[in-house]
């Protein structure tokens, strides 16, 4: 019965990542989205909290968001996936039910 | 008719600086018309829009913090409130507005809406949802 939680803020202006990581479960998975992406990229002061994320479930990220904001696929934390359109479908198909994180 | 499913509304935002906490209470009542299994969440900023005593009046904006007292009406009776998030807040449930129903099933005895709950319950609680609704 796992959750997919969606993260659309940046970490470095709201809480919502931080939120998000302090209520999964073992299995969930987190997937950012829009700004959110500006929290997948390494070296950042984010990093702690998706690595804390990493250690419950997976850890997503948006590829078009990231490519719009001019996040490569290597800059991304280690173990943050990207996913397509066709990716966040199946990962809300995959899962119980879909949380936003705002 | 329909099965009943679990409807939790997330609450996470302040009640008067954006649209959120108004909309979600809209919502709310609109969905206690579809007699579902309805609990509301509260955590973040969101804990203030329970405060008790507030004023918009010199603020000019509406005040529809009372309109929380009313939910139990609704058979939305389930207010689970974050305590970290109080805390982190300086904020204590003595805080809040008292929010009671009345329970048929007990002469119409008033009892309390608010349950304070820890971060790891909440996260159990919506771990039990069919849908999450966030504002």
């Amino acid at each position: 019965m796992s959750t997919l939680h969606t993260v659309n803020k940046s970490p470095f202006e709201r809480n919502a990542l931080t939120s998000c990581t302090g209520h999964l479960l073992a299995g969930d998975a987190v997937l950012m989205i829009e700004d959110g992406v500006l929290g997948a990229r390494t070296g950042s002061s984010a990093v702690a909290v998706v690595q804390a994320a990493l250690e419950s479930g997976s850890v997503y990220a948006l590829a078009p968001d990231c490519a719009a904001r001019g996040i490569k696929p290597d800059d991304l934390i280690e173990g943050v996936q990207l996913v397509d359109y066709a990716g966040f479908v199946d990962l809300v198909a995959q899962h119980q039910r879909t949380v936003a994180w705002l | 008719m329909a099965q009943k499913k679990k409807f939790l509304y997330l609450n996470r935002k302040a009640p008067h600086g954006t649209i959120y906490a108004l909309e979600s209470l809209e919502v709310v009542l609109i969905g206690a018309a579809f007699e579902q299994d309805v609990s509301l969440a509260f955590l973040d900023d969101g804990v203030f829009q329970l405060m008790a005593g507030q004023d918009t009046t010199a603020a000019g904006m509406k005040n529809f913090s009372r309109t929380f007292k009313a939910l139990g009406d609704y058979d939305v009776r389930k207010f689970y409130v974050e305590r970290e998030s109080l805390a982190e807040r300086g904020l204590t449930v003595e805080d809040l507005m008292p929010i009671t129903y009345e329970d048929e099933n007990e002469d119409y005895a008033e009892k309390p809406s608010i349950h304070l709950v820890g971060r790891a319950e909440l996260a159990a609680i919506i771990a039990d949802q069919d849908v999450v609704l966030s504002f």
